[in-house]
């Protein structure tokens, strides 16, 4: 697993536990209203309840786990009517394996592994891992910088306006499609962080891939849709 | 990306690159003071930094599809067989 994609970015990680986060109120700001992905009380009620065989328990993880199980999975394999079979045969996993979850991770992390390892082995190219395309990418067309790598044609300014286009129009129906046509790692941690918001421990554990390949996929997924975002809002 | 970064004059087209890396608070501190710098004095690259924000916003906000209610059904009767067994 050794690429120039890999060692560019690999070589920044420095070493430094957590490092400065100055962005840290601003992501948090982003994820109000959003489930926290932490285990919590409420998980190990959840699952003593599903051990002790609690059907009520069981309905409620399904309502709250089962869409985004089917998303992930689709990030995986061709139909939608086989990422349910995926989901379906997880949940199966989930009840069968419950005694043994020991709660290292949270429920959701957990659940999803089991979901993603499934959905990898039925995938149509059987891939075992997630893939990290090596070749390099830049992340904003080159073309728009000048010769000294300043910006010769910099971003027009809309990102005060975009949230407040989300309720109205197409944009994230737009952004829905943008995310389906992702290359498959970029895809599944990109949903995985930003659409369903683990933290990028979490998304590491999910898919079996190192921190320095997560932030890799994560930094091309999101340039990708904020490209996409750009073409969409220079239409007007 | 090894960027000559530390360079003091961070250019355009690298501060584009660094930008996960800043906000997953993998760049060392001198690194993104630099890059803050660069930002300061750039109209262009804290656009950019706050269009990728916006991105991570609009993101945030796609729901999965609704669960139907004959799923929800299927499931309780998967559960229901699973339990008798």
């Amino acid at each position: 697993m050794v690429g120039r994609g890999l060692l560019r970015h690999g070589a920044k990680v420095t070493g430094r536990a957590g490092g400065p986060n100055r962005t840290a109120p601003a992501a948090a700001k982003h994820r109000i209203g959003r489930a926290p992905y932490a285990a919590g009380v409420s998980d190990d009620d959840l699952v003593r309840r599903l051990r002790a065989g609690d059907e009520s328990a069981f309905a409620e993880a399904v309502n709250t786990y089962h869409s985004s199980m089917v998303r992930l999975a689709q990030t995986f394999v061709s139909s939608r009517a086989v990422a349910e079979e995926v989901a379906q045969d997880t949940w199966l996993a989930v009840l069968k394996g419950i005694d043994h979850f020991e709660g290292r991770s949270s429920l959701k992390t957990w659940i999803f592994r089991i979901l993603a390892n499934r959905a990898r082995s039925t995938g149509v190219h059987e891939q075992r891992t997630t893939p990290v395309d090596l070749t390099d990418e830049a992340t904003v067309d080159s073309r728009r910088f000048d010769a000294v790598g300043a910006w010769s044609d910099p971003p027009a300014h809309w990102s005060d306006e975009v949230v407040d286009r989300l309720s109205s129009g197409p944009l994230v129906a737009q952004v829905r499609a943008g995310i389906s046509e992702l290359p498959e790692g970029q895809r599944a941690v990109v949903t995985l962080r930003d659409l369903d918001g683990l933290s990028s421990k979490d998304v590491c554990d999910v898919l079996g891939i190192s921190q320095a390949n997560q932030r890799v996929l994560l930094h091309r997924g999101r340039s990708r849709i904020r490209a996409l975002l750009e073409l969409e809002l220079a239409k007007r | 990306m090894r960027l000559p970064t530390l360079r003091r004059d961070v250019v355009c087209q690298q501060a584009v690159e660094l930008v996960t890396d800043y906000l997953e608070g993998r760049l060392s501190r001198r690194d993104a003071r630099q890059f803050e710098a660069h930002l300061r004095a750039c109209d262009g690259c804290e656009e950019y930094l706050r269009q990728v924000k916006a991105t991570i916003t609009v993101l945030g906000s796609v729901q999965p599809d609704d669960l139907a209610p004959e799923t929800r059904q299927g499931l309780l009767e998967l559960y229901r067989q699973f339990r008798g067994e």
